[in-house]
């Protein structure tokens, strides 16, 4: 008898579980669903695919390409946003990337992997700063990384004495243009970085306290976690995040531009995650729909420069689409809006 | 019971039947309130007994639902704080709400600085300001930041700043609460020159002594009604306390006896901290905890009960003070460490210090249980789901799956989940800071047997409530907090709800009666 009701529990548990994360991916990824869908009918070639010196070619493969940056910053925005936070500074953080790889590329014999590797951790410790400041010094995380997103392009742009950096090396190019399992090589970065932080926060304690501390840190901190350790470690993975980013983008464009790289693209993660239902006040986070709210962000992008409607229209349309993912989120919303349709008909 | 009041004059201010409901609660059910000209007066009254809304009703800051208020012989309705400031009522409230970077004089002036022609007139803010100064006799340069002064001061000028306008009727709302002695003294002198010009003054406080040392007449509330209003000379101490939290002394004499306790004196000591002080928390606390016992902790709100369990637990540090844990000498510095050494704590603040609201049941039962272990030692998902069955089904904690979000569950059951979550991690002292307030009679009785078979397998619990009953049904020991310090201890036998309320009531040497 006792044993059967455990189970039932046990049962129910679990379809709350599945129900919970499915919630949050649904809506990015009907939105996602419906924008292919009128490419589908509208725009000839879209899912046009074509395999060409080993490599797939196509529209939806740009996508994915083009939308690498953005997911690598949505995922570490992920996790800063979860803890009650935000991280303005990314989008600076990968200036730094692009001017340190440049630096290092043009004036040192570095292997291409000491260079990655160099890059991404004066990123964490970019990162790390905020999260000082953040965590340590108690200033508001608003405030706190938009000092670095302010003095990030300063630093970078001293390191490149404010000129564009261009560069000319095979293998570093390979990071954001080179082709692996017949992919471009960002969407692997983007795959790994996510299996990372997914086995991070599921296999470990690391997700349980990054939740708890969003959610409430007063009770987190009486309950015997290191509140304070949690923030900082979150935005640490941020800056290393940004800097994957950076690193792409320099590779892609193969220069290091201080002025423009990564430039707005804080933004752009930002929205990522609201769209994938992480609330900005913290607590309960969900990377792949993150991950589902970059790609919708870069499909419409992608689908107004393909059907060449003038480019003035991309941040209007982008904005519209994202105010009605947003608004469907909302149960009340929902429901008050099936109210009206019902009422009119 | 209430008597007439001996005064030639018509009261200053005249509340007649006021009620106030909020959903689910009826704060305030046809409460009378008489104020005069030349007159401190008390309002007394437990936590949830109404005095907070009955200001608030009285300073505009909520509606009353119906009852009528006279000030002065007219007629009143105010609907916002202003509106009652006009028609003067002014407020001081136990927070000093004042702008700190700001000078004196701009404090003073706030809101209302006299202007010509859209510009501040600076001379006369520093003339009015310096007025409003004199009055109080205090002496300071008020283009000096606020910041620059004590506290006491702080609280001094936000009187001041009240008084700006023309007011009758002053409310003070717990104003000693972050004052030391010497600086409660100075407050009073204040507020007898104030009541000797023809000021109405409503004292709000929680410390006895401070009511008798400067009230002429106490108006007691409980569950949203008048108990009565009493000249201070004619209530006891004792009585006023019986009045407070409803229970006559000779009933509670009558209910007690009878209980044979073990005397613990025997047992290993596992806690020992001797004269923790910290400003505006405890003057000087002394507590001993034994292995395998509950110490019950009583007093009155605001005696000093939750601050010593914040020290206990390495919330708040101390100024002063020693703490031994197992007879070595201990820095407390952290919850994290505090748990690390085996304590537990249960916060009376259930929802901002106690659940984390949107995450499961499952998750805020294993989450002390899952800090001890580390981030990288996670419970598997079957531990997480086993533990969490588990306390579900011997705490009795009413939830249609384990995967809940906690904040769905009723308070008791969050309650319950939150006693959960220390349990799991196994605790040597656990601090239960009102761990019953709200829940039903079943439930409490749950708890208080646990409470029993917990002690028994060896650990120990501090045990705080306001409910005395409980305190006596459920303690080995008691120490009774009075004022933020240890007045006494009752051990076994000695235990009954008359000791502690006599303890309580007892007047100390130092007080200036």
């Amino acid at each position: 008898m006792k044993a059967a009701s455990d189970n039932a529990l046990q049962r129910e548990s679990k379809a709350r579980r599945h129900s919970e994360a499915w919630h949050h991916l649904k809506w990015p990824l009907i939105a996602l669903a419906v924008v292919l869908l009128f490419n589908f009918f509208f725009t000839p070639l879209f899912f046009h695919l074509e395999m060409k010196d080993g490599r797939i070619y196509g529209s939806l493969i740009d996508i994915l390409n083009r939308a690498a940056p953005v997911m690598l910053l949505s995922l570490g925005m992920t996790i800063v946003i979860a803890t009650g936070g935000v991280d303005l500074s990314v989008g600076a953080v990968m200036a730094i990337a692009g001017s340190i790889a440049a630096l290092l590329i043009t004036k040192s014999s570095y292997s291409f992997l000491s260079i990655v590797i160099l890059t991404v951790c004066a990123c964490a410790v970019a990162g790390t700063w905020n999260g000082v400041l953040v965590a340590y010094a108690q200033v508001q995380p608003i405030v706190a990384t938009l000092i670095l997103m302010v003095a990030g392009r300063g630093i970078a742009q001293l390191l490149t004495n404010g000129q564009i950096i261009t560069f000319e090396n095979p293998s570093f190019a390979f990071f954001g243009g080179g082709t692996f399992l017949a992919l471009p090589f960002p969407i692997t970065i983007v795959a790994v970085t996510f299996a990372i932080l997914s086995t991070l926060v599921n296999r470990t304690a690391a997700g349980l306290f990054i939740e708890a501390v969003g959610d409430n840190e007063k009770a987190s901190n009486y309950s015997g976690i290191n509140t304070r350790l949690v923030k900082l470690a979150a935005y640490t993975l941020g800056g290393i995040c940004a800097g994957l980013a950076g690193l792409i983008v320099a590779s892609d464009i193969k220069a290091a531009d201080a002025n423009n790289a990564g430039l707005y693209l804080e933004l752009d993660s930002i929205l990522a995650v609201v769209v994938g239902g992480t609330a900005l006040t913290g607590g309960r986070f969900f990377l792949l729909s993150s991950l589902a709210g970059a790609l919708l962000i870069q499909t419409i992008t992608t689908t107004i420069l393909t059907r060449a409607i003038p480019v003035e229209f991309t941040l209007i349309v982008k904005a519209v689409v994202i105010i009605i993912v947003c608004l469907l989120q909302s149960e009340e919303f929902r429901k008050k809006a099936l109210q009206l349709v019902r009422r009119k008909s | 019971m209430p008597q007439t009041v001996p005064s030639i004059e018509p009261p200053l201010l005249t509340l007649r039947g006021i009620e106030k409901s909020f959903p689910g609660v009826k704060a305030l059910a046809g409460v009378d309130f008489t104020l005069n000209r030349r007159e401190i007066h008390a309002l007394m009254g437990e936590n949830g007994a109404g005095k907070s809304t009955l200001i608030k009703v009285l300073t505009g800051v909520y509606r009353r639902d119906s009852g009528t208020m006279q000030l002065g012989g007219s007629e009143i309705d105010p609907r916002s704080p202003q509106d009652a400031q006009q028609a003067g009522i002014s407020t001081v409230y136990q927070e000093v709400n004042l702008i700190p970077h700001l000078s004196v004089a701009e404090n003073i002036s706030l809101g209302r600085q006299p202007k010509r022609l859209g510009f501040l007139r600076w001379g006369e803010i520093a003339q009015r300001a310096e007025k409003a100064i004199a009055r109080l006799d205090l002496k300071l340069d008020v283009r000096k930041p606020l910041s620059s002064c004590s506290i006491a001061v702080q609280q001094l000028i936000a009187i001041a700043r009240a008084l700006d306008t023309d007011a009758r009727v002053l409310i003070l709302d717990e104003p000693t609460s972050s004052l030391d002695t010497r600086e409660v003294e100075q407050l009073f002198v204040l507020m007898r020159k104030l009541r000797d010009q023809g000021l109405g003054i409503v004292f709000v406080t929680h410390f006895l002594d401070q009511v008798y040392a400067v009230s002429d007449r106490i108006t007691i509330l409980r569950n949203g009604q008048r108990v009565g209003d009493y000249a201070a000379v004619d209530l006891s101490r004792i009585e006023l306390i019986s009045k407070m939290i409803g229970k006559d002394l000779s009933e509670v004499e009558r209910e007690s006896g009878g209980k044979a306790k073990p005397l613990s004196t025997a047992r290993e000591i596992l806690v020992q901290a001797t004269g923790l002080k910290r400003k505006g928390a405890v003057e000087n606390v002394d507590l001993t905890i034994r292995k395998g016992e509950v110490v019950g902790l009583a007093g009155l709100l605001g005696s000093g009960r939750t601050e010593t369990a914040r020290i206990l637990f390495g919330i708040d540090k101390p100024d002063a003070g020693k703490i031994e844990i197992d007879g070595h000498k201990r820095e407390l510095r952290s919850a994290r460490q505090a748990i690390a050494l085996g304590f537990g704590f249960s916060s009376e603040d259930r929802k901002t210090e106690g659940i984390i609201p949107n995450l499961s049941v499952r998750e805020n039962i294993i989450l002390v249980l899952q800090g001890q272990r580390g981030w990288l030692r996670l419970l598997s998902r079957k531990e997480q789901e086993e533990l969490a069955a588990k306390y579900i089904a011997m705490l009795n904690i009413a939830t249609s799956d384990a995967e809940k979000p906690i904040r769905f569950l009723s308070g008791g059951n969050q309650q319950k989940a939150l006693l959960a979550r220390w349990l799991a991690s196994k605790p040597r002292l656990l601090i239960l800071d009102e761990p019953t307030r709200g829940i039903d009679v079943g439930a409490k009785f749950e708890i208080q047997k646990l409470m029993r078979s917990l002690t028994n397998e060896g650990m120990s619990i501090l045990f705080i409530s306001s409910e005395l009953e409980e305190v006596v049904r459920s303690s080995d020991r008691v120490v009774i907090l009075r004022d933020r310090a240890r007045i006494a201890e009752l051990v076994g036998e000695e235990i009954s709800q008359a000791a502690i309320l006599s303890s309580i009531a007892g007047t100390n040497e130092s007080s200036p009666e």
